[in-house]
Order: C-alpha cells, then structure tokens, then sequence
C-alpha cells in the first residue's frame, strides 16, 4: 500500500516518467499524461503567444517562455484585477494569504519534488520557510496602516490624517535562488498591502514557480492578483521595467549595467525602483525579510485633510 | 426708500446660457482700496552675493555672477554668484567634512538646538524674509507673510523636535543619517522648499549642500546669514547657486549620497536616469494637474473659495494647484458664473501692496510658457474667460483665466500650466469624477466638495493622489507628509514619512 | 412645499419665490471652517488713508444708532436722536446717521426729535426679544409702531419654532407681519447666535427673504455671539442667491457686538467683496449698533490730525 502511493506521488511528480532513453513501453503497463506548463495570466493557464518554449535543466519538461506581449498580458490583468484586490478589506487579504498556506501546505511533496527536481540544495526546509512566509505576512495585512498611519497634528482648524497605500501594479524580478522562497518572499510584501504584480520566475528552476502558480489558482488569490511569467530575464525585463502601466519595479539580485538599463528604463514614468542584492541563504532571515520596511516599498503615502472646526 | 437698482453691463463673452439672465454683481469703483505698499526700507540686502560654503561666503571660481530680478518691476535686485563644478565640489567637501567630523557625532539634542534656533531666528527676521521673497518671486506680501514664512519657521521648529526622537520614528529598526544630500528646489516657494529640504535633512542627522532655483536665490541667501548667526557648526549648510548646470554638477557629484529633488516632472525625469544604477537615495516632488471636483451637493460657496484659492494661489505656481475642476454637469453654469463674479474681486497687481491677491509672473519665461498654453487651449476651442482685472503696465503679469467647455483629450486638460489657468470639465456620476481624475500621469493632489461624508471618505481612497482635500484645498502642515503619486514624484516630505528619506533604517 | 393660499406678496418677481416656503434643496450647505477662513482674510484687507476715510463716513451713514434697553427714557432718547443728527456738530461734512432704533413707545419721541433730519426711525416689534408671543399681539405691536412713526420694523423670529422645524409657522409669520407692516419697511432678526450652526443661518434667511423680508438682521443685541463676519458672510451669500434667483434686492443688518471702526470696516470689506457695489448704500447695508459710531468718529479724527484720540474728547449718548 505504502508503495502503490509512493508510486502513484512519483507519477503525479513533474516529469517525472521521463527520462533520456525510452524504453521499450510495458504492454500492460500504463501511460502516463504529460502537463505542458503554461505561464500563469489573469489567473488562467496560458500559452506563451509567441508559441516558444524552453526545456529545464533538468530535460524533464518543457516550459512557456514568454515574450514581450505576455508582458503586455500580464500587465493587463493585473491592471484590471488591482482595484478589487486593493478594495478588499485588509482582514480579507489576510485570510486569502492565510489560505495560500494552507493550500502551499496541502502541496508540500509536490513542491518539495519539483524544487529537488530543479536543483535546490534542501527542498523541504525551503518549502517550510516558504509556508510560514506566507503565514507571516498574512498577519501584516491588518497591521500596516497602524504603523504606517499617522493622525497629523496640523495648526488648524483641520483633522488630517495619512496612510499608506498600494502603489498599483508592480513588475518584479524574482531572484533565481531560491526559487520558491524568494519568489514567494517577494510576491508576499507585494500583494499583501493590496497591489498586485507581474513576477518574472527563477531562470534556474522555473517549473517550480508554475507549481506554486496551481496553488495560487486553487487558493482563493483572485485572478490577475499574481501573474507568473517564465522565461529570459534578459529579454523579458525590460519589457516589465519600460511598461507605462506599472508603478514600481522590484529587483532582485540584478546590478551592474543590467541594473543601470533597467533603472533608466523605469524613469519612463517615474517608477520607484527596489533594488536589492541578496544572497540565498539570507531569505531564511525571516525577520528580516518580514519586516515592515519590505512592505512600505510598494506604498504611497495619502495625506487626506477635512476640516473640523477650532 | 428707494432702492438702487444697478444697470446692466455689457455682455459677458459667455455663450453659455447663463441662468441668472441679466442679473449681474458690480464688483466697481463704488469703495475703493487705497494702495497699502508694504515698505521694503528694513531689508538689507547686499549688491552681490557670493556661494555660502562651510560657513562662510566664497566668491564664485568663475567669477561668474548673474542678476536676479524682481519680476514686479523687471528691475535688478542683486547679483548672485553662478556655480560651477568645482564650486559644487568645494561644497561638498565641506558637506562631507562637517558630516564626518562634527554633526554625525553631535548628540542629537543638540543638533535639534540648533534648528530651533533657525526657526526662532526666521521668525524674528519674518517681515523682512517675507518683503523679500514678494520682491524677487513676484508673489503676493499677504501670501509670502500669511503662509511662506510662518510655514518655513514651522517645518524648522517640527523637524527639530524629531532629532533626538528618530529611534520612535521605526520602532524595531535603528536608524542612521545617509551623509551628505544634496537639494535642488523650485521658484515657487523658494525659501519654503528651503525648509522643506533643509530641516528633516538636519534633524536626522545629515549634512547639506542646497542650489536654489535661479530666478529666486534670495531669501535662500538671507537664510545662509540666519544660519550663520545661529552659529550653525561650518559645511552642516552649504548653499551653491546657479542654474541648470550647477544643479547637474550637484546631482552628479559620487560623494552626495543622496538628492532630493522639487520640480518638473521633466526635469524630475533627466535626475532619475543621471542617477540610474548608482545606488544613490532620491526623493523626487514633482508636477500635477490636480483635479478639484466638485459635486452638486457642496457648499458651494465655500466650494468657490476653495477653487479660487485652489488656482490662484501664488499666480498658480503650485505643483499641487487645482487646475482641473471637475464639476458635477447639473451645477456647471451656476457654479462658473460664481465663479466669474469672484475672478472680479481678484486684485492683480504690485506684489508688496497688502491688498493683492495675485501678484507678478515668476519670469518672462514662465510668463510666455502661460500664454504658450493659453492660446493652445483657444486653438482647440475650449471657451477662455479672462477676469477684467487691470494690469501694471511693467513686470510680468497675467489675469485669472478660466477655460470652459474643456475635453480631456484638450492640452489644457492634461499639461500643467503652472499659471492662474482653470480648466473646467463636467462629470455626470461619481464613478465618472474618479475615472476622469485619475486620468493623467499625475498624482499629487485632489480637492472634493460635497457634503455627504460617506461620499468624501470613498473618493479619498480612490483619488490617486498623495494629497486630498475635502472640502478645503491648499492646505499645508509640517506634521503632514506630502509627496505624489505616479509621475508626480515618490518619497514624502513632512510629519514621520517625510524623515525616511534621509535615514537609513537598518 | 409651501402654501397655496399663503399672502401673496408684493415685489417678487421671480417665479421661484412667489410667497412660498423655499424648498430645502434652495438652501445649500455651509462649511464652517471655511466661511471663517474666508472672513479671516477678508479681515486682513489694508484699509488706510483715502479708502479709510470713504469707509469710515460710509459706515456712519449706514448705521442705526439703537437703544434697546428697559430703562430707556425719552430724554435719552432725544439725546441719542441729537447725535443720529449731529454725529460731530463740530465738523459739518459728518454725515447723519441712517436711523435711530427704538421700541415702540419711543416712536413717538424719535418721530419729533427727527423731524425734517432725514434720519429714520426704526422699531422693533414682534414680542423683542424673545418673539414668544401669540401673533395677533405680535401684529399688534408692529401696526402699533407703524401708527406712532416707524419707517422700519425689525421683528424677530419665533427661533423655537424655526428649531423645532415648524419652517412654516416661520414663514407665515413673517408673511403676515410684512402686510401688517405697510409701507414700513421689514427687517427680519433671525437672532443667530440661538440658531447653532451656519446651516440653519443660511436657512432662516432664505426662509425670511421668500416670506418678504426687506431685510435680514443677526441679531437682537441680547444674546451673545451677536453679529459676526462670518454669519453676515452666511447672510450675504443667502441675499446674493436669493437676488440672482428673484432679481430683489434684500437688505443686510449686522446688529450687536460691532463696537469699533475697524470691525465695520472689516463688514464693509466683506459686503464689497460679496455682493459689489450694490449693496454698499444704507439703502442695503446698516450696522446695528451704540457705541461704534464714537469710534469712528475718533478714527476720522485721528485720520485729520494723525494723532491717537481719547475718549473724553467724544459725547457719550
């Protein structure tokens, strides 16, 4: 019994009947059904339009990769779902990341699979860190605006007030390693204040982005909120950092002249860029990549003035 | 008793049908007010200053000097000493010295002593910053005394309080100053942007080197003097002048950690990219073309107050003036005729008389910019109502101008003018107002008038604008952070958000 | 809205406002904190040398030199009608004031000392100052004081009614006391400072100008806060609504509290500035007030001669 499920979980793993030299099929054995894996988009599973596609490294699948006009779709829809998302109540989002959990919770070997498949060095402890990233940020839905808030004081016969809020539709280059964590890491900041975003997957393991993308549709983020776009950060980032419709840009792990084009792209339309460099092992930290400091990134700051009488 | 009725005047150029038939106010020469000039015989300003760097005045390495003029009168006032690279490079130095020898180390109580003392000496000289910020920006003396500045001693007196307070400023984090910013600020509320720049900076912790705009050096330069008789330690403030380049030499310079910056969104745009992959902070206030909408509901009379002052004040030089109003369609021809009837009550003219409400155009430049977008707004056929407010025949002047019949797709609609230019836009519905505001690549600021709370509350959320009005406009506070959404800039300035920008929180 | 059968009164032209209760939507919002702001810098308008003189002799010739009080006698009142007649005797070109007020038993000693002036004779009626009577005896004091001489009425509201929000018995009130009133014109006291709000400012005035008021006057003097700039402000933007809506010019009375020349100047600031200059006549604009015409007068002497002036030098009526 214990065997049959372990047999059945392999199956059920990506890619995992295929290998480099086919043998001869059993007769009476049983084939099993091979998942194209497909950019996530509005919340639908999508093709790339230009009908290209990229192996793992692993050869065990085959992938989208997305183009400039996958972009420009993914844009669209986070565009059109950033209203309702920032409309929602904050206790409403941290239900919804709460539920992300519980889902990523429910997909634990899957992820775990796919990671080890992809490379990663100890797939189970990054899933963990990944689950109780989301916990984590879950609790911050609701806390922000009392830390970020202020009732301003003014010398007037006014009653002012500023609080955060989200910034729009933010592109984000996820950083390569590791790629569930740091991809979920920086998702989370992101669309737990309300924004929602365009995120460009790990280079070196993107199945596994495509795997949290089927948790991300089976939990209860709305379409749009998240897109998951895989392919070459070389041909896809600009695209992501020159884009009029997003506000801000969130690097990960880019510099040099990389970084310097990305950046003079973004002044377009006067992005706010985050740039930051950040070694792998350091996502573990998860105070420090929890902290709120994380989360004002992707806010403005709205100064509301009505009068009130001396 | 008799009653006096008043005759009827010559028709409006309105087309509009207006409701109130021949029905008209006389706002004429029945009381009038003598002039009331406030005297400029305190000020004392020197025939030429030099750069104010590490705490003295240095002669430009030029040699170079430029006039600055009063735009009231087109006469010089002064000449400024016009910054070069190396100047830039002396300021910096000395920016960097004081940083690392003396204000990084100071025990912050004592840093914030020091801008209190800034703020108590601008109150004691307000008269005299006040005649001369109207003489060389052209602003109204009511304006430069009432609001600029009492409102730079104020962000002074704020920012100073939250010296030896920035551990409680992010609870959890340690913080630290970023070292040496450099400041850039705009003609509009010259000595303001001063304070807004200078006081957070110096009360976290940093040293500054700051390029006043080129047209309105002055009241930077009076400034200097304060600091200097504040006894301020040397290089803590250091104030190059010039124009583009010297501005461009500061933002270039690799030793300033920081820029920030209050402008045009153009000008916002070349820092940003010169700054591109470097890894320098910067903060960016930039334009708008802020939408006042106005709903049938609303006290309408105050409503008008509220787009008079939203749009003619300080001639319109505001990055935050309510140039767009939108107007719920069933209130339009009585809310523009009001409108009308109020331009007429507008005083134009001498910026130190005491009874003037809109003074003189920044500059010519300025000036012939306005008219630029004035007739673009003709050439496409929207409606131009000019307010019959007589003008000085010298200086830079132009009258309260509304334009009706405005589409969004009208340039008028959509550039910042920078100048006493209403564009009047109609919306049928709520949703429509939101839709209509947010439609533009700015986001500094939105005024509402109405009087459902419920209504106001919604909108403010959804207004893409980092500052909104309800039922007021134009309102300024050092405990109120202020800063844009979109391409109006990022970063705030004011209250608890407007000191991030010149910390590094660990 | 309004009453089918209510008096048709005279002198409204316009079809929205034919003797009937106005409906609430005439009668917009007021934001408070911005109405004070906008006499606040009103109130900083420089008023000197030319300007300061015309304003001052203005502002005598728009006042209504009252006394309103339990022990009046008609030797103070012959005295106060001296100086509603002779503000200065020593300078001639000192204009008269606009009217003696009184009540109505002094009517008959104001109509004799102010023979031939010029200067009206002012009454109030209508139960002063409470206007917590039956309104027969209410129509009652009015006729009465018409009878003795009054060429003015000022009646005050019934504000227990108009808070309670019998707009209507308001009205009708007032109707009916206008047509008591003649050819005697009516000046409607909507006491303020009982009114608790801006808001209810600017309704008692529509509702007092759509029953026929000629003018709208803030206060009785016996409640404080009596008149301020910011509830004449309210009042002259109910007048000038009313004036685009109906083409009638209704007149403005600040009454109470206004003690120096400074303060009418600031109040003749914001007539100008409200309604232009229409208004800036004692036809349309008075000051209800004692003691400020002393001051003034103080200040025009102070204007002549550029010294500071003492009291003691100026008649106390």
């Amino acid at each position: 019994m214990a065997e049959k499920r372990k047999k059945n979980s392999d199956r059920r793993r990506p890619g995992a009947d295929y290998v480099e030299t086919v043998d001869a099929p059993d007769p009476v054995g049983r084939l099993s059904v091979k998942k194209t894996w497909k950019l996530y988009i509005g919340g639908a599973f999508v093709r790339s339009e230009s009908g290209r596609y990229l192996q793992t490294a692993d050869k065990q699948d085959n992938y989208a990769r997305a183009s400039r006009k996958d972009v420009r779709d993914a844009v669209k829809a986070a565009v059109a779902a950033q209203p309702g998302w920032a409309g929602r109540t904050a206790y409403n989002r941290g239900q919804i990341l709460y539920r992300l959990a519980e889902v990523l919770e429910g997909r634990r070997d899957e992820l775990i699979a796919s990671l080890t498949l992809g490379g990663a060095s100890d797939a189970a402890a990054e899933v963990d860190a990944t689950i109780d990233r989301a916990v984590s940020y879950a609790g911050w839905t609701d806390k922000v605006h009392a830390l970020l808030g202020t009732h301003n004081p003014v010398s007037g016969p006014h009653f002012g007030f500023s609080i955060p809020e989200p910034v729009g539709v933010v592109a984000c280059v996820a950083p390569d390693r590791p790629a569930l964590l740091g991809l979920v890491g920086a998702i989370c900041p992101i669309i737990a204040t309300g924004n929602t975003l365009v995120v460009l997957a790990s280079e070196l393991d993107p199945r596994t982005a495509l795997v949290l993308a089927e948790s991300l549709a089976t939990s209860d983020v709305p379409g749009g909120v998240v897109n998951i776009l895989t392919g070459s950060r070389d041909e896809l980032a600009e695209h992501m950092a020159k884009h009029q419709g997003v506000r801000a840009l969130d690097l990960w792990n880019i510099d040099g002249e990389a970084a310097k084009q990305l950046e003079l792209l973004a002044t377009e339309n006067v992005k706010r860029v985050t740039r930051r460099l950040q070694p792998a092992e350091a996502w573990y930290d998860a105070d420090e990549c929890t902290s709120l400091t994380w989360l004002s990134s992707f806010l403005e700051i709205k100064t509301v003035w009505h009068p009130m009488g001396a | 008793m008799a009653i006096k009725l008043v005759e009827d005047g010559p028709e409006t150029q309105s087309t509009h049908q207006r409701r109130r038939g021949e029905r008209r106010l006389d706002f004429g020469t029945a009381w009038e007010y003598a002039p009331a000039p406030e005297r400029p015989d305190h000020v004392r300003l020197r025939d030429r200053y030099g750069l104010f760097i590490n705490g003295r005045w240095v002669s430009p390495e030029s040699g170079k000097f430029f006039k600055t003029i009063n735009p009231a009168t087109e006469e010089p006032i002064a000449e400024i000493a016009e910054g070069s690279e190396a100047d830039v490079e002396r300021a910096v130095a000395a920016a960097r010295q004081a940083y690392e020898s003396v204000w990084s180390k100071m025990r912050p109580l004592e840093r914030g002593k020091y801008v209190y003392r800034i703020a108590r000496a601008i109150q004691e000289r307000a008269r005299e910053l006040a005649v001369v910020e109207s003489m060389d920006g052209g602003k109204p003396i009511k304006e430069s005394r009432d609001f600029d500045v009492p409102t730079t001693a104020a962000h002074f007196f704020y920012n100073a309080g939250w010296a030896d307070k920035l551990s409680y400023a992010f609870p959890g984090r340690a913080v630290r100053p970023l070292g040496v910013a450099g400041q850039i600020i705009p003609w509009n509320f010259p000595l303001l942007m001063a304070a807004w720049k200078i006081a957070p900076a110096l009360a976290c912790g940093n040293t500054v080197v700051l390029k006043p705009a080129e047209t309105t050096p002055l009241t930077a330069l009076l400034l200097a003097e304060i600091i200097r008789e504040a006894e301020l330690p040397p290089g803590v403030v250091n104030i190059v002048t010039g124009a583009g380049a010297t501005g461009a030499a500061l933002v270039n310079h690799p030793d300033v950690d920081k820029i920030a910056f209050t402008g045009s969104t153009a000008v916002g745009k070349l820092i940003q990219r010169a700054l591109a992959g470097t890894g320098k902070r910067m903060t960016m206030e930039l334009g708008g073309k802020a939408a006042n909408i106005v709903f049938a509901d609303a006290p309408l009379d105050q409503a008008v107050e509220g787009i008079i002052n939203g749009i003619f004040f300080n001639q319109g030089h505001v990055c935050c003036a309510g140039s767009r109003l939108l107007v719920e369609e069933g209130i339009h021809d009585v809310l523009v005729a009001k409108l009308r009837d109020r331009m007429a009550t507008l005083r134009v003219g001498d910026p130190l008389d005491k009874n003037t409400d809109i003074g003189a155009i920044n500059s010519r430049e300025q000036l012939e910019r306005i008219e630029q977008l004035v007739q673009v707004g003709e050439d496409e056929g929207a409606e131009r109502y000019t307010a019959p407010c007589p003008l000085p025949e010298k200086g830079f002047f132009f009258s309260p101008t509304i334009f009706t019949g405005v589409a969004q797709s009208h340039a008028i609609a959509r550039e910042e003018i920078f100048g006493p230019v209403l564009s009047v836009l109609t919306f049928r519905t709520e949703s429509e107002a939101v839709e209509r505001a947010n439609n533009t690549f700015y986001g500094l600021s939105a005024g509402i008038w109405s009087n459902k709370g419920a209504r106001l509350f919604k909108l403010a959320t959804q207004l893409e604008a980092g500052v909104v009005w309800a039922n007021t406009y134009n309102k300024f506070d050092p405990s109120s952070a202020f800063g844009g959404y979109k391409e109006s800039g990022f970063g705030r300035e004011g209250g608890r958000h407007g000191l991030l920008p010149y910390l590094v929180v660990e | 809205m309004g009453t089918a059968d209510g008096p048709k009164l005279a002198g409204l032209n316009g079809p929205e406002g034919r003797g009937a209760l106005p409906p609430l939507s005439a009668s917009p919002p007021v934001e408070r904190v911005a109405i004070e702001e906008r006499v606040g810098a009103l109130a900083r308008r420089s008023i000197k040398t030319t300007a300061k003189k015309a304003g001052l002799l203005l502002a005598i010739r728009m006042m209504d030199l009252t006394t309103l009080e339990g022990k009046d006698s008609p030797g103070k009142v012959r005295a106060l009608c001296q100086k509603a007649r002779w503000p200065d005797r020593t300078r001639p070109e000192i204009p008269s004031v606009a009217a003696v007020c009184v009540y109505p038993n002094l009517v008959p000693v104001a109509k004799e000392a102010l023979e031939g002036s010029g200067v009206h004779i002012a009454s109030v009626a209508t139960a002063f100052p409470s206007g917590l009577s039956p309104l027969s005896i209410k129509l009652d004091d009015v006729r009465r004081a018409v009878e003795y001489g009054a060429d003015e009425i000022d009646m005050v509201i019934d504000r227990g009614a108009f808070l309670s929000g019998e707009e209507q018995k308001v009205f009708d009130e007032i109707a009916a006391i206008k047509e008591a009133c003649g050819d005697a014109h009516l000046k409607v006291i909507l006491e303020t400072g009982e009114l608790g709000s801006y808001d209810n400012v600017r309704r008692a005035s529509d509702v007092a100008m759509y029953a026929g008021a000629d003018f709208i006057k803030t206060s009785t003097g016996k409640i404080q806060p009596a008149a301020t700039p910011a509830v004449t402000l309210v009042m002259l933007e109910a007048i000038r609504e009313f004036y685009f809506k109906t083409g009638r010019y209704i007149g403005m009375k600040p009454a109470g509290g206004i003690r120096a020349a400074k303060q009418a100047l600031h109040y003749l600031v914001i007539v100008k500035e409200t309604l232009g200059d229409a208004w800036l006549t004692p036809e349309l604009f008075r000051f209800g007030a004692s003691t400020l015409l002393n001051d003034v007068l103080m200040q025009l002497v102070k204007l002549e001669t550029g010294a500071y002036q003492a009291a003691e030098y100026f008649s106390r009526d």
